[in-house]
């Protein structure tokens, strides 16, 4: 029994971390109906971010709150500087845009950082087991968990009771409509992706210590990503947290019982979701 | 898309360009060069490869980030079955065929009960799992040394182990599949794609059964794809899960938007656009997955309609009102 409350823990971690990615993901359709395939790209940068950021400052926390800025940084240029003049095309370029820039990130930190595998140590006073349940867990992997619920309530509040979250509401539910209303919907789409970058390259930063980077993570996390955000539905937070957490049980249980088949327990729990409700579980009607 | 009918379209300037493309095609190898004749081959053999993809992104309107899961599914089926079983052409080529139209099928009936974005990450899903299952299954795939030593497929009576013979090998086998598709392009079928890639709710409300044909259109993509893929293996020698990876799709996407959708020949001139810009930048630098996408970026933004839209613009025919 403690074997599976352990394992439970361990699948909750991991969908936090799939929530911090997912939600960006999601938002930023919701938002701008572009499904951002660099996404994962912004993920494996921060990782490899932090991993220099430590490497020079020798503080996790001060990697953690640099590296998700830098990377919204980043977003907000390629939101700015190349999204910004296909507004007029199909979302279609758009995406295909975003695809030439996984590629050119992908490519970029192999050159940059290497071939092999790196993993970062989790942070004094977090590097240590602590007793639960009888047994022992890793403090880091509960304190990911913290994270995770703190910012799915920061976001839920966030975009429920704040103003630039009605701004957000208002743009995914009708864009025209929050323009004529004189909200500058362009620099709510900027600010946005510039957000959505920042939390991936936060989880990356967070998921370093768990999983280590290599090249070919960003791809690999922006797959399970997309698993995650159909399950749910895309555009929805609601969607994006328990589509997160129920990707991260399945996959951890899936590789710890059924190891072989470990991959395709979660593509089966995707089909079964799609075939019942083609738009995710909390997906509206299709857009 | 005065230039882009001119490259694929059924007037006599599109014939004119097939049968240069096909005389060059055929002749060049008299030049005996090894370099030139590999290169040949491999320009075939993509070019092919984005044709296929071209029937679903430039005629169907659906636009595949996955492609590469059936063409390296069918090189590993003709790795499988030419290293275990035997190398002959009659077993090899059915079975990289099969193999690849079969997966396209499973696929196909899944992801095309999405559309659009949905469809997009679908497929981009599939493929990656198609790979991940080729690096974990390493009893089967040889995991991440992949499947080497496959030798060029026997036929009783012929030699196509030389670079010649097997480049007409190729060439006929393109040549074919080209014919066979731009027929199927011009056929009602073909019509009825184009009209579910212009507006699908009105052919279904014509009574089309848009899903049945955009399988079709699916399978039959994917089908092309497995031949490419086939010959791919022949010619490579070698099969790894780089070749059903998402920068293999990529890339061939890339061909197709860079040579221009919409057409067959455009996607074909954008494969061997992009694999002379290889063969040129290799040997100057790693970073070839970079410049791809540097690729992507420019063509997205400056030329939305590929070469074929661009010399459209550049040059255009002498019927027309002069621009």
């Amino acid at each position: 029994m403690t074997f599976y409350l352990l394992q439970a823990l361990n699948g909750l971690a991991y969908g936090m971390l799939l929530f911090l990615l997912a939600a960006g993901l999601s938002l930023i359709f919701g938002l701008m109906e572009v499904v951002n395939l660099a996404h994962g790209g912004f993920y494996m940068l921060g990782a490899y971010l932090a991993l220099s950021a430590v490497r020079w400052t020798g503080s996790f926390w001060i990697a953690a709150i640099a590296v998700p800025l830098v990377l919204g940084a980043v977003g907000f240029l390629l939101e700015w500087e190349f999204l910004r003049p296909l507004y007029r095309r199909t979302h279609l370029d758009q995406i295909l845009l975003t695809f030439g820039f996984a590629f050119v990130f992908s490519d970029l930190a192999r050159w940059w950082w290497g071939a092999d595998v790196q993993s970062l140590a989790p942070p004094p006073g977090l590097d240590r087991s602590i007793p639960l349940l009888g047994t022992f867990f890793p403090s880091y992997r509960l304190f990911v968990i913290a994270l995770g619920a703190a910012m799915a309530g920061g976001l839920w509040l966030g975009l429920g009771r704040t103003r630039l979250g009605a701004m957000v509401r208002a743009g995914v539910a009708n864009r025209e409509m929050a323009q004529a209303l004189g909200i500058d919907i362009g620099l709510v789409f900027t600010g946005v992706f510039a957000f959505g970058a920042a939390l991936a390259g936060l989880a990356g930063v967070i998921a370093a210590p768990i999983q280590g980077v290599f090249p070919g993570v960003d791809f690999e996390t922006l797959i399970v990503t997309l698993i995650v955000v159909v399950v749910g539905g895309l555009g929805t937070l609601p969607g994006s947290f328990w589509g997160s957490l129920l990707i991260g049980e399945v996959d951890t249980f899936g590789k710890t019982l059924v190891p072989q088949m470990a991959l395709v327990v979660t593509y089966l729990v995707m089909a079964a979701v799609l075939i019942v409700r083609p738009t995710g579980l909390f997906g509206g009607r299709p857009r | 898309m005065r230039g882009a009918a001119a490259l694929g379209g059924t007037g006599a300037g599109a014939r004119a360009a097939w049968i240069a493309a096909a005389l060059g095609m055929a002749l060049l190898p008299l030049a005996h060069d090894r370099y030139l004749i590999g290169t040949l081959t491999e320009v075939l053999i993509f070019g092919l490869f984005a044709m296929s993809l071209g029937l679903l992104v430039g005629f169907t309107g659906l636009v595949s980030l996955g492609h590469a899961a059936f063409f390296g599914t069918a090189a590993y089926a003709v790795g499988l079955v030419s290293t275990r079983v035997s190398p002959a052409l009659l077993l090899t080529l059915p079975a990289g065929i099969a193999a690849g139209t079969l997966a396209a099928l499973v696929i196909g009936v899944f992801a095309l009960r999405a559309t659009g974005v949905y469809f997009l990450m679908l497929t981009l899903a599939f493929a990656q799992m198609a790979y991940a299952a080729a690096h974990q299954w390493a009893w089967l795939t040889g995991g991440t040394n992949g499947l080497s030593g496959i030798p060029r497929p026997s036929i009783p009576g012929v030699d196509v182990g030389g670079a010649v013979p097997f480049y007409y090998l190729v060439l006929l086998a393109v040549g074919t599949a080209a014919i066979l598709l731009s027929r199927i392009v011009a056929s009602p079928f073909g019509a009825a794609l184009v009209g579910i890639r212009e507006n699908e709710p009105r052919m279904r409300a014509m009574g089309f059964d848009t899903f049945r044909l955009k399988l079709g259109a699916f399978v039959l993509a994917g089908a092309a794809a497995a031949l490419s893929g086939a010959l791919y293996a022949y010619y490579n020698g070698f099969v790894s899960p780089d070749d059903l990876y998402w920068t293999r799709s990529g890339e061939v996407l890339v061909m197709v938007l860079l040579g221009g959708a919409g057409t067959l020949l455009g996607p074909a001139v954008g494969a061997g656009a992009v694999l002379v810009l290889q063969n040129l930048v290799s040997s100057l630098t790693e970073r070839w997955t970079m410049i791809l996408g540097a690729a992507f970026i420019l063509v997205v933004l400056v030329a939305p309609r590929g070469l074929a839209g661009l010399m459209a613009d550049r040059w255009p025919r002498p019927s027309s009102p002069s621009a």
